[in-house]
């Protein structure tokens, strides 16, 4: 790790791709009438190649404005942008879903009938912009980079959930997205995994720098992987504090030890706990 | 398979249960059958049954006649023909009804009508329906298998996670891409469970076909399993009725087995687990 590190700091390695704007954007679920505000005139910019960290109670409306930029679910009105084109605004509700947006799920969605390579390699198959050969090349040098060798034709029920969320990451990048966008996808993982899940997310993403979008509940996990970090409010979701984290790239663990890590924690754990009573008393569901 | 491998499932201790399992349950009937009566009271139903012994005999005669491997014969191809059936045509229903609203909500009434008659209040109208016997028997034990297959391929193909569409979607999939390479395969373990119920079903169905309709074409000592077992109780045959039994039994058991086989085939991501 200590050598890709390396890499980074005196090669640089910069996303030009993947910014993203989220202007005054509005959703409302109508289900029979009984109007739902989920995320309430939200405005958000994220540059090329930042990680961005969302942290909101649970149900807050975090999951809306993902389905938004990835084009699963409509807006009712705002715009999003992505490196000044129009994905989803006026005249225009759903974003087309695409390659460049890449959502890695809170429990995974790599296919279970198909073995971690098959899965990798599913994105180039299916917009056929490579050969065969080349497409198998390329998934086993990125597995290979990712620590995955040895697992490509296993099937994903056949190793740990944590080796599972890296293939999804590496099964993500194989279609060279602009932004990799993270549903929670550490929740269900034990503390001790997610710890080493984030450096090794780290370590994927300063060998491809791309814009993350990442969705969390966890401040912890947030102030340590992101550039950003945003604080929403309870649904409807606006967001209630925007803060660049100052500590510099790359990271590793011992940011968690650091004071100006305990500071910055400090300063956010009272906003995130308002809002998560806020959230309590309101009843919302977990989800 | 090794030798070491076979050795030890041999003499494992689930096989060494299975033996005793069985064994117990020989002696048991042996006894029975032939004291009659257990501490003063008769036996009210293992006493009138042949104990295994005598069977085994008769069974033992009978397995140079071609009349009884006929009847096993003609038992599997209405199985197996009536369940291929069900099948090549149930499994593009299911998936048909699965995919498009519109043809879901036309077949789906009148499919959800049909599918709780029991296959054996088919036989006279299939007697009426069909040319021959043998088509009649065939099509009550396609009936069998048929609805149950439908409706597992209907329910598997309709709970595919939403996130499979999503990111087969997202990663630039057609819709004719989603179904072969997602809805298909994550159908298939729907599939299996479906041919496996069915293929009871239609063991059931068969037998009890045979009976209602005197045997088929065969006729004789050669017209199915079902028939050898009514047959044997009109000729006055205890033994006979149970070998029939539990020909049956082995045959459903192959059956059930070569399916298994054949799943674990198309299903090999559910191996490890």
């Amino acid at each position: 790790m200590s050598a890709v590190l390396e890499k980074v700091r005196t090669q640089g390695n910069e996303a030009r791709y993947g910014a993203i704007r989220i202007d005054d954007v509005v959703k409302i679920y109508d289900p029979e009438g009984a109007a739902v505000m989920a995320v309430d005139h939200c405005t958000l910019d994220i540059k090329a190649g930042e990680i961005c960290m969302i942290v909101g109670p649970s149900g807050c409306g975090k999951t809306s404005l993902l389905n938004a930029i990835a084009g699963f679910h409509d807006i009712t009105s705002g715009a999003i942008y992505m490196d000044g084109e129009m994905l989803c605004g006026p005249g225009k509700p759903k974003a087309d879903p695409g390659a460049d947006r890449i959502v890695v799920f809170q429990n995974g969605a790599l296919f279970p009938w198909k073995t971690n390579l098959e899965n990798v390699a599913f994105g180039p198959m299916m917009q056929g912009k490579l050969s065969k050969k080349e497409i198998i090349e390329k998934a086993r040098s990125m597995m290979a980079d990712a620590g995955l060798s040895g697992t490509e034709h296993n099937y994903p029920g056949e190793v740990s959930s944590g080796l599972r969320r890296r293939v999804e990451i590496v099964r993500a990048l194989m279609n060279d997205p602009k932004v990799l966008l993270f549903d929670e996808p550490y929740r269900a993982l034990d503390s001790l995994t997610r710890s080493v899940m984030h450096e090794s997310l780290l370590d994927i993403y300063y060998k491809n720098k791309v814009t993350i979008f990442f969705i969390t509940h966890d401040l912890e996990e947030a102030i340590f992987l992101g550039h950003k970090l945003v604080i929403m409010t309870t649904r409807p979701c606006r967001p209630k504090k925007v803060l660049e984290v100052d500590i510099p790239h790359p990271r590793d663990y011992s940011v968690l030890t650091s004071p100006r890590f305990r500071e910055l924690l400090e300063e956010t754990a009272s906003v995130v706990h308002e809002e998560a009573r806020k959230s309590f008393a309101s009843g919302e569901k977990e989800g | 398979m090794n030798m070491k491998k076979i050795r030890r499932s041999l003499f494992s201790r689930t096989t060494l249960r299975a033996i005793v399992s069985i064994t117990v349950f020989l002696i048991l009937w042996e006894a029975g059958s032939r004291s009659k009566e257990w501490a003063g009271f008769t036996m009210p139903w293992i006493g009138l049954v042949p104990p295994p012994t005598s069977v085994l005999s008769v069974w033992w005669d009978l397995l140079g006649d071609t009349g009884y491997w006929q009847s096993w014969y003609l038992s599997l191809m209405r199985v197996l023909s009536g369940f291929v059936a069900a099948m090549v045509i149930g499994i593009p229903l299911g998936l048909l009804m699965a995919v498009s609203r519109t043809f879901n909500s036309i077949t789906f009434p009148s499919f959800e009508i049909l599918r709780p008659i029991p296959p054996l209040a088919w036989v006279p109208v299939a007697i009426i329906f069909w040319p021959t016997e043998e088509l009649s028997i065939a099509f009550v034990t396609f009936l069998g298998a048929f609805f149950t297959v439908v409706i597992n391929v209907l329910g598997g193909a309709r709970s595919i996670d939403m996130r499979f569409y999503q990111s087969a979607q997202a990663m630039g999939s057609s819709q004719w891409d989603i179904f072969r390479r997602i809805v298909l395969p994550a159908t298939v373990p729907s599939i299996v469970v479906g041919s496996s119920v069915g293929m009871g079903i239609t063991w059931n169905v068969v037998v009890a076909a045979e009976m209602i309709s005197g045997g088929g074409g065969g006729g004789g000592s050669g017209g199915g399993l079902g028939f050898f077992i009514w047959n044997s109780y009109v000729g006055g045959s205890y033994e006979q009725i149970v070998i029939g039994m539990i020909s049956i039994g082995i045959a459903g058991y192959a059956c059930s087995e070569l399916l298994r086989g054949i799943g674990g085939f198309f299903t090999p991501w559910l191996r490890t687990r």
